[in-house]
């Protein structure tokens, strides 16, 4: 058996893929752009919740909120380094962030105008994330489905925190409900889009599927989420913003309206209403960081000299 | 017997400090110069968020209303908040983050070992419950004192700069308030001349060691113990309260 077959049977039973174990080059390629393009989802999300953590309404959701956005960092920890053991180190993976050359989820480049969108965050962005990150606990490369086990607690706890924000403001006042309608009305679709295209225009998805990086395809993802979604809105009496979202008995799940594909490639291109000040912000933190981590540099190095001074 | 407005106005002082420098190192969060620092800055000002949610409870449970940790936290104006003005300068780079928190920290670490011994029983609790973080606080801007002084020619002269600047607002802590006096008599506040030796030589050997000096004859700047603050603590509040003002009394 030649070593991509061999390869091939281990995925074929369950078993996990380690650093040091033989792996096809377009395996290794396709998981440091899956699993950077995580990090770097994680990192950049930090942005628009970061907006409210100085404005947050009560000393209790300023402490969540600022607890969450570390979260987030700690995410991104996790990942890069679960991408680093095939072979690729953070500062490159930062460089092809930051001259756009690594995607993100699009969805961090639509504004957070209002206190509601960290509640539509938590429920909504986090729940679909939730939804694509449960599977990876199980993907095939042992680093990534590690880190996706500590990534999912603590997102599933985030996402119960958005939808108690939400709560809140729907058993407030009428305009605080008018705000996480709002909220709602802006997010939705934006949510389903993190989904990615349709399995048929997909072009990772069956030979991801093949190596087990991926165990449901986007549309499948897609259709839990909203089958997930639609009775929490319902508790919390929001409307989803889709006039042809309604139960089908036959699936056993809900048929929902056309997906605005124009605007997904759109925001993927660059022209979100916040790309540019998402890319901004990493690359201003990078660049105004640069002299602090130079002078880490340096004085470990010093300290180093010094030491083997003291032993010779 | 101590006037009880005393009381108040100290529990204030020590609240609001945290809750100012917390915001301030709020506005860090995302935009650190490497991730496993900008983590470690959000967990001080979490810290600091927290202890200053127990002096705000305190302070609300005193005022002998019903009003709550967010009442006293977002709805008082800028002369009622008792902050030094140290920390409601702005970040700056990293550096003068830094500097400023290494300031702050070396006064906190050996006020909170002596408020230990406050006759107050809930001051007591507080400094207790807050002594373990803060020395992970000043442990952490101490390193980055001397790891950025004694870095690079360029991380030396930022520090340096940082330094100069805020050197003026270091003493405040060490002044005592009338309200402090008032109350070190009977127990309840730290008597400050018992801990400024041990602040001014931490601050010392850290500089030192940092191979930084010390402004010589800086006027020190005071003020914010007593609700007279620079023109930052406006911008501070108007950002802060935004949500509490617009939407008053809602539940969040």
């Amino acid at each position: 058996m030649n070593l991509r077959d061999n390869f091939q049977a281990r995925i074929d039973r369950d078993e996990k893929i380690e650093p040091k174990d033989w792996m096809p080059d377009d395996y290794r390629k396709t998981l440091i752009r899956q699993i950077s393009q995580h990090a770097h989802s994680e990192i950049v999300g930090m942005l628009p919740e970061g907006n409210w953590i100085t404005r947050a309404p009560s000393l209790r959701r300023k402490a969540a909120l600022l607890a969450k956005v570390q979260d987030e960092a700690g995410h991104g920890l996790y990942l890069y380094s679960a991408a680093e053991t095939l072979g690729v180190d953070r500062a490159t993976m930062l460089d092809d962030l930051h001259t756009g050359k690594a995607k993100y989820s699009s969805i961090f480049n639509y504004p957070t105008p209002t206190w509601a969108d960290m509640g539509a965050i938590g429920w909504l962005v986090d729940g679909a994330a939730i939804m694509n990150q449960v599977p990876l606990c199980r993907t095939s490369y042992g680093p990534y489905a590690r880190a996706m086990v500590r990534v999912c607690k603590e997102e599933s706890f985030h996402q119960r925190q958005g939808f108690e924000i939400l709560l809140t403001l729907c058993r407030g006042s009428e305009e605080q409900k008018a705000m996480a309608q709002d909220s709602l009305n802006r997010w939705w679709w934006p949510s389903l889009m993190m989904f990615g295209p349709n399995d048929a225009d997909s072009k990772h998805t069956a030979q991801s599927m093949a190596w087990k990086i991926k165990r449901f395809t986007n549309d499948e993802l897609r259709q839990k989420f909203v089958d997930a979604t639609v009775p929490q809105a319902e508790i919390l009496g929001l409307t989803i913003p889709d006039p042809d979202l309604k139960w089908n008995e036959e699936k056993g799940g809900y048929d929902f309206g056309e997906i605005d594909w124009t605007e997904f490639w759109n925001v993927v291109k660059g022209n979100g209403p916040c790309n540019r000040e998402r890319l901004k912000a990493r690359v201003d933190a990078h660049e105004k960081g640069a002299w602090v981590r130079e002078a880490a540099m340096a004085y470990a190095e010093k300290r180093k000299k010094k030491q083997q001074q003291k032993v010779a | 017997m101590a006037n009880p407005a005393s009381l108040v106005k100290y529990v204030l002082y020590l609240g609001d400090n945290n809750l100012i420098l917390s915001q301030r190192l709020g506005e860090w969060c995302g935009h650190g110069p490497v991730l496993e620092q900008d983590i470690a800055m959000t967990n001080i000002a979490l810290d600091l968020l927290g202890q200053s949610r127990m002096y705000c409870q305190y302070a609300a449970e005193l005022s002998g209303s019903n009003k709550t940790e967010d009442d006293i936290a977002f709805l008082r104006k800028e002369q009622e908040y008792n902050n030094l003005l140290l920390v409601e300068q702005p970040n700056g780079d990293w550096g003068q983050t830094l500097v400023r928190q290494f300031l702050f920290d070396s006064w906190h670490y050996y006020l909170l070992h002596a408020l230990v011994d406050s006759k107050d029983q809930n001051l007591s609790d507080i400094a207790q419950k807050s002594i373990k973080e803060v020395t992970y606080h000043l442990k952490y801007s101490s390193e980055w004192m001397i790891r950025l002084g004694d870095g690079t020619d360029e991380s030396h002269k930022r520090m340096q700069n940082a330094l100069n600047e805020l050197w003026r607002f270091s003493e405040e802590p060490l002044i005592m308030a009338d309200y402090e006096k008032d109350l070190v008599e009977s127990g309840i506040a730290v008597d400050i001349s018992t801990i400024r030796e041990s602040v001014q030589k931490k601050r010392q050997d850290i500089i030192r060691e940092a191979t930084l000096s010390i402004p010589e004859d800086e006027f020190m700047q005071t003020g914010g113990k007593e609700g007279k603050h620079t023109e930052h603590m406006g911008y501070i509040l108007t950002e802060m309260q935004y949500m509490q003002r617009v939407y008053p009394g809602q539940e969040w």
